[in-house]
């Protein structure tokens, strides 16, 4: 034990040390830097078990596969074809190892809407930045939020300003190019939607190579009456270790849907934080776990109703292939005067082997005693009658698991709203799938 | 077209078919009924391949094939159908989607190009008269939220689709009122022709009314003791089974 503790404190006091170097006392985002550091070395990075990660060793991971105190190796490719999901109109932002390639990017907006890397619009937009950067995801609630807030590199800035419908989805490309060497990279986006307007952002991640470690926070603060939908596709064909945060803020009657699709990794932990704070919200959480192999994808969802008339759903669905690991825990605070609010919740699991696992856990801490709660959650194989029904009409065993797999999946992908993006996802799902039907 | 020679079949360490010997030709109906308990849904079961029961002797041959062999996928592509007694819930898979890749796996067995979407709608248009069926249904999740008898309408409707050699109708009756098991019956009577059979296992002589047998036959304790013509069955309905069981003791 006691060597587990000394080693879990050498790693964070490496990464700390390598953020202190990078301090820039002249930058304008100085003090949030230096704040956040100080609480990432208070913290310190979660020990083995640590409840919020009681079935994730990823502080363990780190430790055994990274090297902190080395540089990423630059990348000289830049072209994202490969990773690209084909006909979409979009403003592209394209990060490679964590930087921001201005060549493989295109961003077209001009005029209303502002679509920035974040580093540029430090120093172009520093006011309305500052305003919002930090405020909302909580440095002191977890080391990995103080390791991003005080290390970021990079990272997208887009403003819509009140009233305006962006036309164009938003796509970030998150590229990793570990061929050379182990990748890190610490990346911060920062959303802000104006009153009455409308954008979708779409987050999409890939890796090459062996060992490669992200730490993602967005911050997306969304006004009043506003429609913000955001979604992310995790699919690398790298092995890659993955800590991501989405805060989200919510003003009255503000609409927003989250889709997270994780199809492959090593390690993927997203947590996933709604605050409604407002009446007349609407707040989707929908989410697709597909694991094969050794994958280990860790969904923490928290929604905190904090006024009356809100609602939340929330459907997360899993298919846990090989020796594959799912984990999910789904948080739900209505606080006391949020009188009248509906929240649900479900998460469905399928296990394909005995290897394959899952941990389900939900967590409702109601305060108010007017609401409409639920939750719902199932694990199980797949129904072996209805593979005989579907057999015993002629179908083969393995397209009448596919049409049953695909048929469950189909569940989250159904809400899906952008047509383009539907499409891509539906092709990426069913290849998965082998669907053949 | 099927020929059944001393089937023996147990589930777990309950022996249920204890020598089980028929034979069916085409154009023939064969009904088969029995007391509760008696092995009738287990001989459906076992025909159709389902895993859960073990055969533990006896030979079955359908259409000059060891019917044993195939798995249940086979036996469907090579013309054996079996109408459920308790059809599925599938929530996410559409009736029409789900017999369009079994009739295009089943095409594809017998060498026969796929259906384009337009043929087959056609021919599900056509098939959907035969049951009355209303294609809002099919829109639907396979039977997810159907009455007991639209669910039973939904198996002849398949059936009627996929056009099998030899229907096993296991209990389609039961549960159902007069006016389903009417459409439900005509549904059948229609696809019946000189090349296809069906076998109509049932707990109620009343079924046999719209689906004439040409052969009854009383299965009791995993085997068949007595058979007979359509008068078999009202003979039963009348007095019961216990005089079957009193000859099959004092044999």
């Amino acid at each position: 034990m006691m060597s587990v503790a000394v080693s879990e404190k050498n790693i964070t006091t490496e990464i700390a040390s390598g953020i202190e170097k990078s301090l820039n006392a002249a930058s304008s985002d100085h003090a949030l830097r230096k704040e956040a550091l100080e609480s990432f070395r208070n913290l310190g990075l979660p020990p083995n078990k640590a409840e919020e990660y009681k079935f994730t060793p990823i502080t363990r991971s780190l430790e055994k596969n990274f090297n902190f105190a080395t540089q990423n190796p630059v990348s000289k490719n830049t072209d994202v074809s490969a990773y690209a999901i084909p006909g979409v109109e979009a403003d592209v932002l394209v990060f490679i190892n964590g930087v921001y390639s201005k060549e493989a990017s295109s961003i077209k907006s001009t005029g209303a809407v502002t679509v920035l890397p974040l580093q540029e619009a430090l120093n172009t937009k520093k006011e309305i930045v500052l305003k919002h950067l930090g405020k909302h995801a909580d440095t002191k609630a977890d080391a990995f939020i103080a390791w991003n807030t005080a290390a970021f590199k990079d990272g997208v800035f887009i403003h819509v300003p009140d009233n305006t419908v962006a036309e164009k989805p938003v796509i970030l490309y998150h590229i990793h190019d570990a061929a050379q060497g182990q990748v890190v990279s610490i990346n911060r986006n920062l959303i802000v939607v104006g009153k009455s307007s409308e954008l979708t952002v779409l987050e999409k991640f890939d890796s090459t190579g062996s060992a490669n470690f992200s730490n993602t926070v967005t911050e997306a603060v969304v006004a009043e009456n506003a429609g913000f939908n955001l979604y992310s596709i995790q699919n690398d064909n790298g092995p890659r270790y993955q800590f991501g945060l989405t805060q989200i803020y919510q003003t009255n009657f503000s609409r927003v849907n989250t889709y997270t699709f994780t199809l492959s990794g090593k390690l993927v932990r997203n947590n996933l934080q709604f605050v409604l704070d407002g009446e007349g919200i609407e707040s989707h959480m929908y989410g697709l776990y597909l694991l094969a192999n050794d994958t280990l994808a860790d969904n923490h969802t928290v929604v905190d109703h904090r006024k009356p008339n809100s609602f939340s759903n929330e459907m997360y669905k899993g298919i846990m292939d090989g020796s594959s690991k799912g984990v999910f825990n789904g948080k739900i605070y209505v606080r006391p005067n949020a009188q009248k609010t509906n929240a649900f919740q479900a998460n469905r699991n399928i296990l394909l082997t005995d290897k394959a696992t899952v941990n389900t856990k939900p967590q409702l801490e109601i305060w108010a005693d007017d609401v409409k709660c639920s939750h719902g959650c199932t694990t199980g194989q797949l129904d072996e009658e209805a593979l005989f029904y579907l057999q015993a009409r002629g179908i083969s065993k393995e397209t009448a698991q596919a049409m049953m797999l695909y048929a469950f999946a189909g569940e989250v992908l159904d809400n899906v709203k952008h047509p383009v993006i539907k499409e891509y996802l539906d092709n990426v799902i069913s290849e998965r799938l082998h669907k053949n039907f | 077209m099927l020929t059944i020679k001393n089937l023996q079949a147990k589930i777990g360490d309950k022996q249920i078919l204890n020598g089980i010997n028929l034979e069916v030709k085409p154009g023939e109906v064969h009904a088969i009924m029995g007391p509760n308990g008696s092995g009738k849904s287990t001989l459906a079961s076992v025909l159709a391949g389902r895993e859960e029961y073990e055969v533990t002797g006896g030979e079955v041959e359908f259409l000059g094939k060891d019917l044993l062999e195939l798995e249940p996928e086979e036996r469907a592509r090579e013309g054996m159908f079996l109408a459920f007694q308790y059809p599925v819930e599938i929530p996410g898979v559409s009736t029409i989607n789900f017999m369009k890749t079994a009739v295009n796996q089943i095409r594809e067995h017998r060498g026969q190009p796929a259906l384009d979407a337009v043929s087959f709608l056609g021919l599900m248009r056509e098939k959907m008269k035969l049951v009355e069926i209303d294609q809002s249904l099919l829109n639907r999740s396979l039977n997810e939220g159907f009455s007991g008898g639209e669910k039973k309408r939904n198996e002849i409707f398949q059936m009627a689709m996929l056009e099998p050699k030899l229907a096993i109708l296991d209990e389609t009756d039961s549960g159902l009122d007069i006016d389903a098991l009417k459409i439900v019956s005509n549904g059948v009577n229609k696809l019946r022709n000189k090349s296809n059979a069906v076998i109509v296992v049932t707990h109620y002589q009343r079924l046999l009314d719209y689906i004439v047998p040409d052969f009854v036959h009383v299965l009791y304790k995993g085997k068949i003791v007595k058979s007979g013509t359509k008068e078999l069955a009202l003979e039963l309905e009348a007095k019961g089974y216990d005089w079957i069981k009193d000859e099959v003791s004092v044999a």
